[in-house]
């Protein structure tokens, strides 16, 4: 047997991971034990709940929006219309996109009074947004661009999803005159959980762990209002709190490993067997 | 038979308006700001430049900093390309033996690869293992932070890929004399193309484009990344949006480039796999 790539495999690859997966679990549960006053200073921190709703609130969106609309866009590159394969290039075009200059871009097109979605708004007679410039809108904002940017690839997993579903079930049901919403009920979504758990799962990490958007958008801000962990985190570390920062990555990796164990195990329990 | 084709150009004109609208006008955004003046491009309007500077613009995007960018440009370039072929490749064999080996030591490998997709890299610690290794800050140790944060993501993709290889073809090959590193390179890593073209591209564009890992990883002069540039036009009071309109688009190219050459297969290599879970 291949004992050549066994070696290469299992031995080097592991050696790399574990190096940076486990064995800064180690490092970290050691920070954490000799200095547990770090993990509860970060818990005391004022921001940090409001930090947490945020950072719930931005991966259910996120991912809810790319499953919804990344579906919807798959089913309709996959029928017969014209232009197909453009429409799905300009789509996916953004996720090449740097994330940070996706962000400053929209920073400057949502700011408020001068900004060009607020003029769009206003134009169709609607008061001054600024969804930016507010505590309570600030993080929507961003949450928006978020999908606005990832649904390319959503929308590229569904297609791979759609192509793998066998022509013979639509022939059947055809047959059987079913109507096209119950084609897209009882055949595609079932056959689709797959695609769905890939990409709700995907997002609800990205979502969870994301970072770049927020930064480049609104930096936490205004005041604190649409800071997530991540961010908070990176502040921390940036004034020198490592204890603190660490302390705050141990919070996050527990509570994405509290969510995803269960909600993985819910999804997997979903996919039929085609 | 007429108004079917008729339906499918009505739909698909209307759709490809919609998408236009909502992807491209931003980029038209960009791009017009690109070649305007600096007080121009200070009004963020979405109106036709009226100096067009675009040439300009792009000469001071390449001056800015010493010519920073060009530094920028050979560090991502070198990163992206150093880390995303040994991943892939390493990621490739992993996963080939998780996939055909049961036993122990496969089952672990695979909750250490479900692990690690699920817990976010945990920044601080690494940087001590780093410093206390002598090697943080330099541009190896970076390439291996890159590696390591996305192994789990490429390792799942290559799985599910490989579990749709029948297991036949390689018994076949070990039948006829094949060594294992034979096996591999001959037999399965051609086998593997489809699913080597995405997992090569969205790491490109993951390493590529990244922006927290640099920042926390490679910090100081000489060693920055092209995300980075951004940066150098901004400063607390004032911004030169023209020049960073630019930039964006210049730091773009690469990412398009590679999907122009690779585009037809991304969908390819994730129909036969990645999402079959």
């Amino acid at each position: 047997m291949p004992l050549g790539i066994i070696f290469l495999g299992l031995y080097l690859l592991p050696t790399i991971t574990s190096l940076y997966y486990s064995t800064q679990r180690w490092t970290l549960f050691d920070t954490t034990f000799v200095g547990l006053d770090n993990f509860i200073q970060f818990l005391q921190d004022p921001f940090l709940l409001n930090g947490v709703v945020n950072t719930f609130v931005y991966a259910f969106l996120t991912s809810g929006l790319k499953v919804t609309i990344g579906m919807f866009l798959g089913v309709l590159l996959m029928s017969n219309i014209k232009f197909r394969g453009l429409i799905r290039n300009i789509i996916f075009f953004p996720v090449l996109v740097s994330t940070i200059g996706i962000g400053i871009t929209f920073q400057v097109l949502m700011k408020p009074d001068i900004g060009v979605l607020d003029g769009i708004v206003r134009l169709l007679g609607g008061p001054d947004v600024g969804i930016l410039g507010s505590p309570a809108t600030a993080i929507f904002g961003v949450i928006l661009v978020d999908v606005w940017k990832g649904v390319g690839l959503a929308t590229v997993i569904y297609l791979a999803g759609l192509s793998s579903i066998p022509q013979e079930y639509y022939e059947a049901a055809k047959v059987d005159g079913v109507t096209g919403w119950q084609n897209f009920r009882h055949i595609i979504l079932p056959l689709l959980q797959p695609a769905t758990n890939t990409v709700i799962i995907l997002s609800l990490i990205g979502g969870l762990r994301s970072f770049d958007l927020i930064w480049a958008m609104t930096g936490g801000g205004p005041g604190f209002a649409s800071d997530v962990l991540a961010s908070l985190i990176y502040k921390q570390y940036q004034s020198g709190f490592f204890g603190l920062s660490t302390a705050g990555n141990v919070a996050m990796f527990v509570l994405i490993l509290l969510l995803i164990v269960p909600l993985n195990k819910f999804l997997k329990s979903r996919e039929v067997e085609v | 038979m007429r108004s079917t084709k008729n339906a499918r150009w009505v739909w698909g004109s209307f759709a490809l308006a919609v998408s236009v609208l909502v992807f491209v006008v931003p980029f038209a955004f960009i791009a017009l700001n690109a070649a305007k003046t600096r007080e121009e491009a200070q009004l963020f309007s979405f109106s036709w430049p009226q100096h067009f500077q675009a040439w300009d613009n792009l000469v001071a995007v390449f001056e800015a900093n010493e010519f920073m960018i060009l530094r920028a440009f050979t560090n991502s370039i070198a990163l992206t390309v150093f880390s995303v072929t040994i991943l892939v490749l390493f990621a490739a064999m992993a996963s080939w033996i998780i996939e055909r080996r049961g036993g122990v030591a496969a089952k672990l490998a695979n909750g250490l690869v479900l692990i690690g997709l699920m817990i976010p890299p945990a920044l601080v610690p690494t940087i001590f293992l780093l410093q206390a290794l002598g090697i943080y800050g330099t541009f190896p140790s970076m390439v291996l932070v890159e590696i390591a944060f996305n192994t789990s993501f490429t390792i799942m993709i290559f799985r599910s890929f490989i579990s749709t290889i029948p297991r036949e073809l390689d018994e076949a090959a070990i039948i006829d004399g094949a060594g294992s590193l034979q096996l591999f390179f001959l037999i399965v890593f051609p086998l593997l193309r489809p699913i080597l073209v995405t997992a090569i591209i969205l790491n490109s564009v993951f390493v590529f484009n990244d922006f927290v890992n640099p920042l926390y990883f490679l910090p100081g002069e000489g060693t920055e990344t092209v995300q980075v540039t951004l940066y150098n036009f901004s400063s607390q009071y004032l911004t030169d949006y023209n020049l960073l309109f630019m930039d964006i688009l210049v730091i773009t190219i690469p990412m398009v480039i590679m999907f122009a050459i690779f585009n037809k297969r991304i969908v390819a290599g994730m129909t036969a796999g990645a999402v079959k879970g």
